[in-house]
Parts: structure tokens; sequence; C-alpha cells
């Protein structure tokens, strides 16, 4: 009998908890690899910092469209061209319960700039963080610096107590202890995690105090994240209704998929510019055998350019699947502009541009591919490698897995003729392009490119491994930096890129599409930066 | 017996001591793990300082000398990707990875030793054919294949097994078991079908052989003309007498199946220090892979150790030489 009050308690709680119950959706995802760690600032991963925007959020964030959409900061203003005012939302509170106040946006401007962390470009070290009171924030640059915020949509906001509490130091990539930040959250997104088991499984559910809910027709209180390395297997958990989202599906699969009753694919051009880097800074072209660098000869790379058939590529190893691209940039970059055209394929002006260079018969050069970091990546090297062969360049392909390949094609040892690679632009804009892809790697107008003495301290230029060098472009680089009138700007940013195109500088591939397979009646929204923001899934009821 | 004890154990030492040198000359080849640690847009000055921090600066026998020690300690440090440290990591992973093992090396006994010791007794019957047919394709196929079908057929077909994962599992503090909870054991047939397979065609073969070839000795054809039963010739004589060579390769099979599950792990998703190890070789993340590396080495010594004890229980010509 004394457990009758107990039972029946039982009972009210349980009816109580029933309507609930029934419109629970738990969103079953899988992709290629796990979040790296919960820590939003060791790791600028693709995956790692999309998966931390659902449980973390910035000031800003992107909206499925990438357009600048209020997150943290409820709007923000430029008092003068170095001095920012961003008001911050007032009904925050971060996942355990404290309000979220511009202290924190201190703490995090801090932390985000200290120690190993991978966002240190969010925020020039120079530039200083003011609270003016408890929900306005003050940013002082002491340049001007017209997209400051446009890549802090994953420079996300920590907490100062729950960090201070916790002990969490800087980031640290070379830490003798766990961070307690590793496994654990205190964000302010719509999402918290409940369990966290790093390679195995990932579970999290709905804040219930989230600012923004409502605002988003999202309809999901649990999300179970698996990450499933496996192609064969993530389609196979798809097609048997284990799993209802999954990502990347590979071209070869799509068809299937399509043709399955109960799943569906969504596809869409990827922000990422493919393109080809090539050597043009060495004095003599690694592989070649060759006293100097071809490579340094503008018409060489334009027949190179010419060489390559690149609708072949999109109809036969990407099945369509692509968008062929003639800048370094992809749409939805601010600064892209669609008047710039490919060089057409032309074998024919190819073989004239080599011989006019003195190179009728040819010349070859190592050719370094990746197998696993890019759509369709070893077989797009090879079919080039092959066309290239059609006007005499021996371009000898070796493909390795992603840490071989990128050991051999990074500095210090940029040992390539020709190399394939992704760019995606943080701020998505083209200034970072311009800025880390074609400025000049070198210390000073005087020293060489690369010199083996200033590579540590290169900054301007650091992913132009290639060596392009290209003094106005360095000079309007740095216009387009501090330029703050927006025509202005676009109109210089243009200019840039006739000359980079005019200069060959690169050669750009294109854009791949990224799919994601998708269980019958469930919605989401793409993004092209391929980041998965849960608040836009719509569950059947 | 105590002295041959203190041998294997000092083999054993050694061994692991070879095993992790060659493992620390192979990572020199396994590629940059600073490039995996960065982004693409980070400084070759934090490149730099990372790569010093992380001591890959020091020469190779100072890196190994420290590797050694800190190992010693029980310490593997922590993992360049994850952040956490190895031991845990290897701890959380190998249940997952032990359980599977065992329950795809009792199914292949199970199956096999019965399968082996019939096609061996009726050697002409069909079905010891249909059973030797049966084991070719075991034999020959390659495990991912048939992981795939099995996906294919039992779980996106007829939808009647998970095809990924290990269901719910029950932690005990020490140990986290999948075999406690019916989602456990649904989910843990098709992975151990596809692991165990090879392993039982090979049992069965390798039975078939031996009962051939002790059927055709003496001391049977005696037992036989002294009128004993069938079953205890066949169960009491022939059998016993077979399970010396089936046990040395059933133990050193046992090993790799713990250990290289890798292929089947990462075909089912089965969070086993496999698919920890697959992941790590990916991201060139050095401790785990050394770590995971004499873990495997130090299971073959355990169970070569075994199952050299074991012959001592089976075989009493060997108890009779050591004395």
């Amino acid at each position: 009998m004394t457990h009758k009050p107990l039972s029946s308690l039982c009972l009210v709680t349980a009816l109580a908890l029933v309507p609930f119950a029934s419109s629970a959706q738990t969103l079953r995802f899988a992709a290629q690899g796990d979040a790296v760690t919960m820590d939003p600032y060791v790791v600028e991963e693709v995956f790692t910092s999309g998966f931390l925007g659902n449980v973390y959020e910035g000031l800003i964030r992107r909206a499925p469209d990438l357009s600048i959409q209020p997150a943290l900061a409820e709007s923000w203003e430029l008092l003068s061209p170095t001095h920012w005012r961003f008001h911050l939302r007032k009904d925050v509170t971060f996942h355990d319960g404290t309000p979220f106040t511009a202290d924190d946006v201190i703490y995090s401007a801090e932390r985000v700039r200290a120690g190993a962390s991978d966002f240190k470009n969010r925020l020039a070290a120079d530039t200083e963080v003011v609270a003016v009171d408890d929900h306005t924030v003050d940013f002082i640059t002491t340049e001007p610096n017209p997209i400051l915020h446009y890549t802090w949509a994953n420079w996300y906001i920590m907490n100062r107590d729950w960090a201070e509490a916790n002990n969490i130091g800087n980031a640290d990539k070379a830490a003798a202890e766990e961070s307690y930040a590793t496994l654990h959250e205190n964000g302010t997104g719509p999402f918290r995690v409940e369990t966290r088991e790093p390679g195995v499984k990932t579970t999290l559910t709905a804040y219930d105090g989230w600012w923004g809910k409502g605002s988003v027709p999202m309809n999901i209180s649990d999300v179970e994240y698996t990450p499933v390395p496996n192609a064969a297997t993530r389609v196979a958990a798809l097609l048997s209704e284990q799993l209802d989202v999954v990502f990347p599906i590979s071209v070869q699969d799509i068809a299937r998929i399509e043709a399955a009753p109960n799943a569906g694919i969504k596809a869409g051009p990827e922000v990422r510019t493919m393109y080809l880097t090539m050597n043009q800074w060495r004095d003599t072209l690694p592989g070649s055998g060759l006293e100097e660098n071809p490579l340094k000869d503008r018409r060489v790379r334009e027949a190179i350019y010419r060489a390559i058939d690149i609708e072949t590529i999109h109809a036969r190893i990407l099945r369509g699947r692509a968008t062929p691209a003639a800048l370094m940039v992809a749409p939805g970059v601010n600064g892209y502009s669609d008047t710039f055209k490919r060089y057409d394929y032309d074998v024919e002006r190819s073989k004239e541009l080599l011989a006019e260079a003195g190179y009728a018969d040819g010349f070859s050069f190592t050719f370094q591919c990746s197998n696993n970091m890019y759509v369709n990546d070893e077989a797009i090297c090879l079919a080039v490698s092959n066309m290239l062969a059609k006007v005499g360049i021996d371009a000898q392909a070796n493909v390795q897995a992603k840490a071989q390949y990128l050991e051999a094609i990074l500095a210090p040892n940029m040992d390539f003729g020709m190399a394939m690679l992704g760019t995606t632009p943080a701020s998505l804009d083209s200034h970072i392009a311009l800025y880390s892809l074609h400025m000049c790697p070198r210390a000073d107008e005087n020293s060489a490119i690369w010199a083996p003495e200033d590579q540590g301290q290169i900054i301007a230029g650091k992913s132009n491994f290639g060596g392009y060098c290209n003094p106005e472009i360095d000079r309007l680089a740095n216009e387009i930096l501090i330029e703050t009138d927006e025509d202005k700007r676009n109109a210089l940013i243009n200019e840039a890129w006739t000359i980079t195109t005019e200069d060959v500088a690169y050669l750009p591939l294109h854009q791949t599409w990224a799919a994601w397979g998708i269980r019958d009646k469930v919605d989401l929204q793409i993004r092209a930066d391929n980041v998965f923001d849960w608040r836009y899934v719509v569950m059947p009821e | 017996m105590i002295r041959f004890l203190l041998e294997r154990l000092l083999q054993a030492a050694l061994l692991l001591l070879v095993v992790a040198f060659l493992a620390f000359v192979m990572f020199r080849f396994a590629g940059d793990p600073v490039a995996q640690m960065v982004s693409i847009d980070t400084t070759m000055e934090d490149r730099t300082a990372l790569r010093e921090a992380l001591g890959l600066n020091d020469p190779l026998p100072t890196q190994f000398a420290q590797f050694v020690m800190r190992a010693l300690h029980g310490d593997f440090g922590l993992s360049y990707q994850l952040g956490r440290p190895v031991a845990a990591l290897l701890a959380d992973r190998l249940p997952a990875s032990i359980e599977l093992s065992l329950i795809a090396f009792g199914l292949a006994l199970l199956v096999g030793i019965p399968m082996g010791v019939y096609a061996g007794l009726k050697p002409e019957s069909w079905l010891s054919r249909a059973f030797l047919i049966f084991s070719l394709a075991g034999i020959s196929l390659p495990t991912f294949f048939i992981g795939i079908m099995l996906i294919l057929i039992f779980g996106v077909e007829l939808g009647a097994f998970p095809t990924f994962g290990r269901g719910d599992t029950v932690d005990l503090g020490w140990w986290t078991t999948g075999l406690l909870t019916p989602s456990g054991w649904h989910s843990i047939i098709l992975p151990a079908c596809t692991l165990g397979l090879f392993q039982m065609t090979f049992i069965m073969r390798l039975v078939r052989a031996e009962i051939l070839e002790v059927m055709r000795s003496d001391y049977i054809k005696f037992a036989r003309a002294r009128g004993i039963s069938k079953t205890r010739i066949h169960y009491g004589h022939a059998l016993k007498n077979t399970l010396v060579p089936v046990m040395t390769i059933a133990g050193l099979q046992l090993g790799s199946i713990i250990a290289f599950g890798i292929v089947t792990e990462s075909v089912f998703q089965w969070p086993g220090i496999g698919l920890l190890f697959i992941q790590a070789i990916s991201t060139v993340d050095i401790p785990v892979m050394s770590a995971y590396l004499l873990l495997v080495a130090l299971i073959f010594v355990s169970i070569n150790l075994l199952v050299d004890l074991l012959y001592f229980l089976v075989d009493p010509r060997l108890r009779m030489s050591s004395k």
C-alpha cells in the first residue's frame, strides 16, 4: 500500500510526458568523420566548426544562402572606419543557465587569439575589444577593415565563468593533459551535448532556453550523430532507414539513392573552388630534369590551361555534378563575377603556345594529387595528366593519401610542378583569396620568394605554394583590405581578378557539387559551405 | 615449466620493444602529423612551434627513448587529433573489439568443428561436398565483400538486422557491453558472421583434413578391432587427437581477429580498436598508432603463451617430456 502514492505519481508524470514524447523527433545523422573536439578554437575544419555551430553561436551567423545574419549580436554599426559597435542580444543564456554578457565576448576575443588557436585570424592581434556596458561591445582596429565580422560566423562565444571554473586554458594542441573543453561544452546554441563518445556517437538534445525558439521551422528534439567513414556503410544505413541524413554521398551512389523508394538526394554546388597550382618560383621545375622552370612563362601556363578539357571532366568523372570555374572564388563569394570566362579548350592553340615558348617537344614535371580529400580527386588528376600528354607535356601524377600529399606540397617542401587543391575563403569574400593565395610569399620586396630563412614570417601569400607573384596584386590586395566604400572595393577586386586571370596565376577547375542523402519526408537546407544547420531540419510528424 | 614461462616472458618483452621500434621508424613515412592538426591557413611560424612542442624535431632515438619510458609508466600521451589520453581511448574501444571477436570466434568453433568432423568422417556424402564448396567461398571471398553483401541482403533488402553500430550498450563501470541488450545482440550478428566466416571455413577444412588423417592411423584401426563403439572412436579418440594443431591455429587466429578486425569494423562501423586505428592512420595520429601496435603485439604474445600452456593440458606427451 505504501507504494501507491509513488506509483500514481509516476503515472501522472508519465501522462504529462506523453504529448512531448509523441512529438519528440530524433534526427539520426552520419558523416565521414567526427567533430574532432568540442573546444571551438582548436581546429578549423569545416565539419567540426559546422557541428559546433549547432551548440555554440557567434556574434553573427550565415543563413542558408550564406548571407550574414545577426546571432548573438542583434545589430552593429560603424562609429568610424576603425571603430565598430556591436549590440548584444539580451535574452541569451548559456546551457548552464548563466546569462550571456559583454564579458564573455571579451573573454572569447582573448582566448581565440591565444595559444594554439586555429582561429587567430578572426581578430587581428592589435584589435582592441572593449565592453561599453553589459550588452555593448566595441572593436577598435588599427586599420579600417570593412569585412571585420565576415569570418565571425564560426568564431563561437564561450562563457568566461564556465571556462575559469573548469580550468580551461588556451587552446593547446600539444598539451600533456586533456582539456575539460575537449568533451564538454557550454554554448548558447539550439542544441546541447548529452553524451559524447569521440569517433563513436554523440547525442544532443534541443536546449529549452534557446533564445531563437520559433524563429526557425526546426521540429527536432534530439540529434544522434554517428561518424561513418565507410561510404558503402553510410548508404546502406540510409536505405535501411537507420539514418535520416547522410553526408557526403559519392557521385557513384547518387543514382542508386535516387532510385530508392524511401530516400532521396539534395545536391548543390559547393563554395569550394578546385584548382591546379603551378610552381612558378623554383628555378628548376621539380621532376623535369630541366635547368630552368618553364612554368615561369605565362604562355606555358596558358598552354596547360587550354589543354584541359573541363567539359569532359565535368560530364564523365563528375557526371554533371560540378560547375566549371573561371575564377578562384565561387558564386556566393563577395567579388565573384560571371563576366570572367575560362580560356577555351584548344589543343592546337596550346601546342602553338608551347612552341612559341620553346617547348614544342614538351617537358615533364611532378603532379601531386590526393586520393581522399576531394570528390573524385584521383580520377580528375589522372584525366588531367592524360589530357596534358596530348600536347606533349608529361605530368607525372603522384597520387597519395591526404597525410603524405599535404606533406609534399605544403611549405617547407613544396615539392611539385603542379598540384590539385581546393580553396574556400573563410570570410566568403575575395580579399582572403587574394591575400593568402595570390600575394607574393616573401618577407619584403627585396627578399626571394619562399626564402627558407623567412618562411616562418610569411603571412601574406601563406598558401601561395606555387609562388605566383605580381606586385600589382600586392598593391591591390592591400587597398581592398582598407577600402570601406563598397562599390570602390568591388571595382578593385574586379581589377585584381582581371590581372590574375590574364597572368594565369592559377588554373581554376570547378566547384564540385556536394550531395546529401536524405530519408523521405525529411526536409533540410543544404549550404554551399557544407555546414549542416540543424535548425532548418523538419522531420515528418 | 617455470623456466619455460620466464623464457617466454623475456621473449615477449623483447618482441614488444622491437615492434615499438619498427612502428616508430615506419611513422616517418606515414606523413606529417602537423599538417593534419592545423588548418591550411595556419602560418609556418605556428606550424613550427607546434612541431617543436610535440617533440617531432628531436632526433629519432630521443623520441623513441621518451616513448618507451612513458609507455613503461602506462602513459601513451594524448591523441594528436582527439586531445584525449590514448590509454583511455583504447580502453573505451577494446570491449567492443573483444566482444565481437569472441562471438565471431565462438561461432567459428561451434559451427566449424562439427562441420569439419562430419566432412572428415563421411567424405563421400553430398552434404560434405556442399560444406567444401561453401568453405571455398568463405576462404576466397574478401571480408569487405562478405560484409557488404550481408548488409545489402539482411540489412537493406530484408531489413532484418541493423547495418552499423553496436546497438545499446550497458556500462559496467570497467567494461561496456552490448551483450546485455536485445539491440546489442541484434547488432552483433552480421559483423560476427562476417568476421567469423573465414575462421569457420578455415577451422572446418583443418578439422576435416586432420580427421581424415587420424582415421587412417593404426590406433583407430585397433580401436575398431577391439569393437569400441563408433561414437567413442570418433569423439573420444579421433577428435581429441586432431585438437592440438586446431588449437594452435585457432589461437593465432583469435589474435588476428581481435587485432585485425579492421575491415569488418570499418564496414559495420563497429566502434572497436580497429576502427580507431584506421582513423588514426588517416590523420597520422602517432600516439594512437604506436599504442595500438603495442597492444596488438601484446595480444599475440599473450595468446601464444596461453596456447602453449594449453598444450600441456591436452597433450600428455608434453607433460611427460617436461618432467
